[in-house]
C-alpha cells in the first residue's frame, strides 16, 4: 500500500526532449522480448501439433494392429 | 541417438515457473526504482535512465557468451551433444541481448552525443566486434552439415571466441582515449548509493531474464527432441523426418 502510496505522489517524469530517446531505448528492449516470445510461441505450437499427429498416428497404427490380432485369435 | 537409448528427463523445464516470476517481479521493481527512486543524473539529466538498460544488457550479453564457451568445453570434454545444445541456446540468447545492447547504446548516443554511433570511441566499436564476432556463429554452424563435425567446429569456435571477450575487454581498459565515464570499477566506481542500487537490481534483473530465457529455449528443445524420439520408438526410424541442413544442434 505504501508503494502504490510513494507511485501515486511521485512527481512526474520529465519527459522533455529526452523522453523520446529513454522511452525509445526501453521500447527497445520490451520489443526484443515480445519477438522473443512470439517465436517462442510459434515453436511451442509446433510442438504441439507435432504431438497431436504423433498421437494420431500411433492411435491408427494400434487400430491397424487389434483386428489382426483379433483374426489370430479367432483361428486359434 | 540411436533408437532405444533411455534418456534421462530434461531438468530444465523445474523451477520454471518461480525462475520467471522471479524475474518479472525483479525487472518490475528495477523499472520503479528508475524511474522513481534513482535521482536524475546531474550532467546528463534524464537521457541517463538509458544507463539502466543498456548497460545490464552489455554485461549479460558479454557474460552469456563467456558461458557459452564454458559449455562448449563441456561438450569438448565429454562429446555429449547436450553440452552443444546449451552452448549454442547460450550464445543465441548473448547474441539477442547484445543487439539489444548496441540500439540502446546507439539511442544514448544520439540523445548524449547528437550521433547514433561514434567509430572512435573503443568500448563502442570493442563491443560491435564481440557481436559481429559472435554473428559468425549461426552461419559457420550452417555451413557443416554433418551435425557431429558441426558440434565440434561450433564447440572450438564457441571456446576460442568465448576467451576473446575478456581479453577484449582488459584491451579496452587499457586504451588511453576514454569517452564513455568509468562508474563501474573495482576500486568502488563513482556511482552514488542510490543510482548503484538501482544498477544492481537492474543487472540482477536483466541476468534473471537470461537465465529463464536460456531455460525457456532448452525446454523447449529438449520437447522436440522428446517428441521426436517417442516418434522414433513408437513407428520406427522411418517415421522421423530428417532435420535437413540446420544450424541448430539435432
Amino acid at each position: 500500500m505504501s508503494a502504490l502510496l510513494t507511485l501515486a505522489t511521485a512527481p512526474a517524469l520529465p519527459l522533455h526532449s529526452a523522453g523520446k530517446y529513454v522511452a525509445g531505448a526501453y521500447i527497445v528492449f520490451v520489443a526484443l522480448i515480445l519477438i522473443y516470445v512470439a517465436i517462442m510461441a510459434r515453436r511451442l505450437t509446433r510442438t504441439e501439433r507435432d504431438l497431436a499427429e504423433l498421437r494420431r498416428e500411433v492411435e491408427a497404427t494400434q487400430s491397424h494392429e487389434e483386428p489382426d490380432r483379433d483374426l489370430t485369435g479367432a483361428a486359434r | 541417438m540411436a533408437s532405444g537409448t533411455v534418456v534421462p528427463p530434461s531438468t530444465h523445464g523445474r523451477g520454471l515457473k518461480g525462475l520467471s516470476l522471479a524475474t518479472i517481479a525483479t525487472i518490475s521493481l528495477a523499472l520503479v526504482l528508475v524511474f522513481y527512486y534513482a535521482p536524475l543524473d546531474a550532467d546528463q539529466g534524464f537521457i541517463q535512465k538509458i544507463f539502466y538498460i543498456h548497460v545490464p544488457l552489455a554485461i549479460v550479453s558479454l557474460c552469456g557468451f563467456i558461458f557459452g564457451g564454458v559449455l562448449a568445453i563441456g561438450h569438448l570434454r565429454t562429446g555429449d551433444r547436450r553440452w552443444d545444445m546449451r552452448s549454442y541456446v547460450a550464445i543465441h540468447m548473448a547474441l539477442i541481448f547484445g543487439v539489444g545492447a548496441l540500439i540502446t547504446g546507439s539511442i544514448w548516443a544520439k540523445a548524449s552525443w547528437g550521433h547514433w554511433w561514434v567509430w572512435n570511441e573503443p568500448t563502442l566499436v570493442s563491443f560491435l566486434i564481440v557481436v559481429l564476432l559472435f554473428a559468425t556463429y549461426q552461419p559457420l554452424r550452417f555451413a557443416i552439415e554433418d551435425p557431429m563435425l558441426q558440434a565440434r567446429y561450433a564447440s572450438v569456435f564457441a571456446v576460442v571466441a568465448g576467451a576473446f571477450v575478456p581479453l577484449n575487454f582488459i584491451a579496452v581498459r587499457l586504451a588511453q582515449q576514454y569517452v564513455h565515464p568509468r562508474v563501474l570499477t573495482l576500486a568502488g566506481g563513482n556511482l552514488p548509493g542510490s543510482m548503484r542500487l538501482t544498477f544492481l537490481i537492474s543487472l540482477v534483473g536483466i541476468t534473471l531474464l537470461y537465465v529463464t530465457l536460456w531455460r525457456y529455449e532448452m525446454t523447449a528443445k529438449n520437447a522436440r527432441m522428446q517428441v521426436r524420439r517417442l516418434r522414433r520408438t513408437l513407428l520406427g526410424d522411418d517415421a522421423v523426418p530428417g532435420y535437413g541442413r540446420s544450424a541448430a544442434p539435432s
